[in-house]
């Protein structure tokens, strides 16, 4: 039987709802972050001309700074794995205040302006910092340790900024394991280093590539620690682009520098997403 | 009444009429399309075609506010955030009732429902049957056209649950709500129900009195899935039942000579041993199983030459166990026992 | 307790004492009475306090960035939660898209959008205005916003609404009353974050900020430029504001801030 209502009515109500909901951060996000970013992306091809583009990824120059960045990241994110996965695993072992305390350690700092953490490395890694001082007075070294200004304050520091990032995901991972099952594996015969590499660290996987993902994606794009901690002699590409646009007004380079940026951030991030087979356990 | 989703018909022509005061049971497996039905009674979801009423009004695209339904859902859904008192103040206030009479109407359902000094109590601060009474409290305290249960017992435990659903049946009974009651149990339905309606592939099986359903299903699927039944394909001849291993069993209303017949057995209508040598109607067989369950016992018993069969004796604390596994025993019934699934 | 579990806590705390370690400098310096980073500090002086507070310009850069911040907290929770409602609830695919382009800002290098919006800004004259700060800083924090109230409505029980309406509230009413107040610690955690991530963001405020300096940008110019204990000073209320807070969050926001970050 089909009568006069109109039975899809409410149906459409509700969904014109979510729609009005939604239009205005939608309209916000599409003024202030999908239209500027377009519109600066667009600058790197203005004039119909690649050359710009051509500079970015041939010019030996700003190849190294590239190549440079990407190692950067890629030892950020080694540095962080190695030091993130045992502090996860260890928090699923600790007790309930152990946790808690783990995770006021991780969030302190987490919430803690860059600003002053990178400021604090200035300090204790300085020529004249905590660390050469008390090696100096106790005789270990007779001159100061390069510590700053080099790859391995811009390393320290930007490891701090984002072992939290690393820490999240593992440890969520390793929470979403069935805790019956390491037990299983060891009442089944299984030693301690066994159980490990053969139930916990495959079941935590998808942690460590959604970890390892975003770590790397945000390493590639950082420019304040860097800045400061590598007292110059450290150039990641971020700091190429902000150079472009305050010294040289160079937008359309600038423009250029941010697709190469764009491209090589989004192809990481989508690699280490087919890493993980398409699985976003941990991600989501 | 139709639903599909997608190319899925959860509701295939639903016919169903509640009477003003009743207690109409929907009793299905999941998946038959009861909590479909509920949504589309409810507000939720509606129908692609055929239309919901209640009483002279059309609800069919109605949204849940305006339909005067009250519910009670499968966990409560008791609002956590306010006290049992806000909780069922909640619909009085949505429909602008003045402060003092949301009072007064609050303290009466709570004293209906033997709650009284519950109210500035948290949701979280009750025991499970003490938040099903609130569940229901606010879904009658605005005095709904229709109170709709969806599998309200089904977080109880055994105890508490067969205490709620008889006070659950004295409240219906004595403020006469019109209810509609969704269930998978088919004891409770059977215990709660003025009326059930069997439901099987979004379709409604059967329609009827608790008693009517249980002692003559329409299909199959209805006597398989209200209590224990022993379901024999026999045939037609000659004006009566042939049932394999007794033989034949004339019946009022046989069908033609030679066609099959769904016969059904309740287990409780078959008598063993002794008890078994007064009926007009026997056959011999060796006990294959026996479950001792307190108040009876349930023998599977294979028919020399027939099916295996299902029978359950009441027992007695001062009598023996009338057979044991293995043991060679005498099988009756009494025709009028006998009933016909499918001609 | 069997060795490899010492070791797993050996390495487990060296690595807290690594992430405390620059939170814990700044207190005794913050105090020294030193007019030079010196360490360990010979004498104990509130001075650099003093100079913090009495300083027009630090305390104009301060008051700059709470606003920037509250304003830029308020519009992205205004925008964020009806999108969160939305994206959440919708069958609609367009909308069901939109999913995987809120969180983009957050992948998006800081760089490429503060630029993009420098020279929006440019354009439009709003260069060294606090709101136009605040309205970036609103770009960075929304997905925070979508992102953890968002996973809150997904684990929040329909039923709660259906039953709402069931008996007599309108949808509005149904998310007024009964589902808002439920989500109200991802609310909590959820602003939170986003007044922390603008309070501190420098590479935004760096382009838009001009003359009038943010907390951040001051900041900034105070270590490139000369460092003195003023900067551990406001290092350590920094600290212990986001210590507050987090602290706040845990009783009020009942463990949602942890459970976003670990689904992060």
């Amino acid at each position: 039987m089909s009568s006069a209502v109109d039975r899809a009515a409410p149906a459409r109500a509700e969904e014109r709802r979510w729609v009005w909901l939604a239009l205005p951060a939608v309209l916000f996000l599409g003024a202030l972050f999908a239209w500027p970013v377009l519109r600066l992306l667009a600058q790197a091809v203005e004039g119909g001309t690649l050359e710009h583009l051509e500079k970015a990824v041939l010019d030996e120059l700003y190849v190294e700074v590239l190549v440079e960045s990407l190692e950067i990241a890629l030892w950020v994110t080694l540095l962080c794995l190695a030091l993130a996965y045992p502090v996860a695993l260890w928090m699923l072992r600790a007790g309930p205040w152990g946790r808690a305390l783990a995770l006021f350690m991780l969030l302190l700092p987490f919430w803690t302006s860059v600003l002053v953490r990178t400021y604090a490395w200035m300090v204790i890694l300085g020529r004249n910092g905590i660390v050469n001082r008390s090696l100096l007075e106790w005789g270990v070294i007779t001159t100061p340790l390069p510590l700053l200004h080099n790859l391995t304050g811009v390393l320290i520091g930007m490891v701090h900024v984002l072992l939290p990032y690393m820490v999240f995901p593992i440890y969520a991972a390793l929470l979403r394991m069935d805790p019956d099952l390491p037990r299983a594996a060891e009442g089944l015969g299984a030693p301690p280093w066994r159980v490990f590499q053969r139930v916990v660290l495959p079941l935590s996987l998808p942690g460590v590539f959604a970890g390892c993902a975003l770590v790397f994606v945000l390493a590639l794009g950082f420019f304040i620690t860097p800045a400061l901690l590598g007292g110059g002699r450290i150039i990641m590409i971020s700091m190429l682009i902000e150079q472009q646009v305050r010294e040289f007004l160079d937008w359309p380079f600038a423009a250029a520098l941010s697709v190469v940026l764009l491209v090589v951030t989004l192809g990481a991030y989508w690699g280490l997403q087919r890493l993980t087979g398409g699985n976003r356990l941990a991600a989501g | 009444m139709e639903k599909r989703f997608g190319t899925v018909r959860a509701l295939a022509g639903v016919d169903l009429d509640v009477a003003e005061g009743e207690l109409l049971t929907i009793l299905g497996p999941s998946g038959s399309g009861k909590t479909t039905l509920l949504k589309v009674v409810a507000g939720f979801e509606v129908p692609d075609e055929g239309t919901v009423r209640l009483g002279a009004t059309d609800v069919t695209v109605a949204p849940p506010r305006a339909r005067d339904v009250g519910m009670v859902f499968q966990n409560y859904a008791l609002f956590p955030h306010l006290t049992v008192a806000r909780n069922i103040a909640f619909p009085l206030e949505m429909r602008r009732v003045p402060r003092d009479e949301i009072a007064r109407r609050v303290r009466e359902v709570l004293e209906l429902v033997e709650l009284p000094h519950h109210a500035e109590r948290l949701p979280r601060q009750l025991s499970g049957g003490q938040q099903q009474r609130v569940a229901l409290a606010r879904a009658i305290v605005f005095n709904p056209r229709l109170l709709l249960l969806d599998e309200p017992f089904g977080a109880l435990d055994r105890k508490l649950r067969e205490q709620m659903q008889l006070e659950v049946r004295r409240l219906q009974r004595r403020l006469k709500l019109t209810t509609l009651f969704i269930t998978h149990d088919q004891e409770e339905a059977l215990i709660l129900s003025d009326r059930i309606a069997v439901m099987e592939a979004g379709r409604i099986a059967q329609l009827g009195t608790p008693d009517e359903l249980y002692a003559r299903p329409a299909t199959r699927f209805v006597a398989d899935f209200l209590g224990e039944s022993n379901l024999i394909e026999g045939a037609w001849q000659g004006g009566a039942a042939v049932v394999p291993g007794f033989g034949p069993v004339p019946l009022p209303a046989p069908g033609t000579d030679g066609a099959p017949a769904l016969l059904l057995l309740r287990p409780e209508a078959l008598r063993i041993g002794a008890e078994a040598q007064s009926l007009p109607l026997r056959a011999e067989g060796r006990v294959v199983e026996s479950v001792f369950l307190g108040v009876s016992e349930k023998f599977r018993v294979a028919l020399d030459g027939g099916p295996e069969l299902l029978a359950r004796l009441p027992l007695r604390p001062s009598q023996p166990s009338p057979a044991r596994e293995g043991d060679r025993v005498a099988l009756g019934f009494a025709p009028e026992d006998l009933h016909v699934v499918r001609g | 307790m069997p060795p490899g579990r010492l070791l797993l806590g050996l390495v487990a705390g060296l690595v807290f004492a690594f992430l405390m370690l620059p939170l814990l400098v700044v207190f005794p310096i913050s105090v020294s009475s030193a007019s030079y980073l010196q360490f360990p500090p010979p004498g104990f002086s509130w001075q650099w306090y003093e100079r913090y507070l009495s300083d027009p310009v630090w305390m104009a850069a301060t008051w700059r960035s709470v606003k920037v911040a509250a304003l830029a907290t308020l519009m992205a929770v205004l925008m964020g939660v009806p999108l969160a409602f939305a994206l959440a609830r919708t069958r609609l695919r367009a909308l069901r898209l939109l999913d995987r382009f809120v969180a983009a800002p957050v992948i998006l290098p800081t760089i490429v959008l503060s630029i993009a919006i420098y020279g929006l800004f440019a354009r439009l004259q709003l260069i060294g205005e606090w709101y136009g700060i605040a309205i970036a800083h609103a770009v960075l924090a929304l997905p925070f916003v979508v992102i953890l109230v968002g996973a809150a409505l997904r684990d929040f029980d329909p039923a709660q609404e259906q039953a709402a309406m069931g008996l007599g509230a309108t949808w509005w009413q149904a998310a007024w009353r009964v589902t808002l107040p439920q989500l109200r610690p991802s609310l909590v955690a959820a602003s939170f974050l986003a007044f922390v991530s603008s309070f501190d963001e420098l590479v935004v405020a760096m382009f838009l900020s001009g003359a009038a300096m943010t907390l951040p940008k001051k900041m900034f110019d105070n270590i490139m430029l000369e460092i003195d204990p003023t900067i551990a000073a406001v290092s350590v209320l920094q600290i212990l504001l986001v210590g507050v807070c987090l602290g706040l969050v845990s009783v009020f926001g009942r463990g949602a801030l942890t459970r976003s970050l670990g689904g992060k």
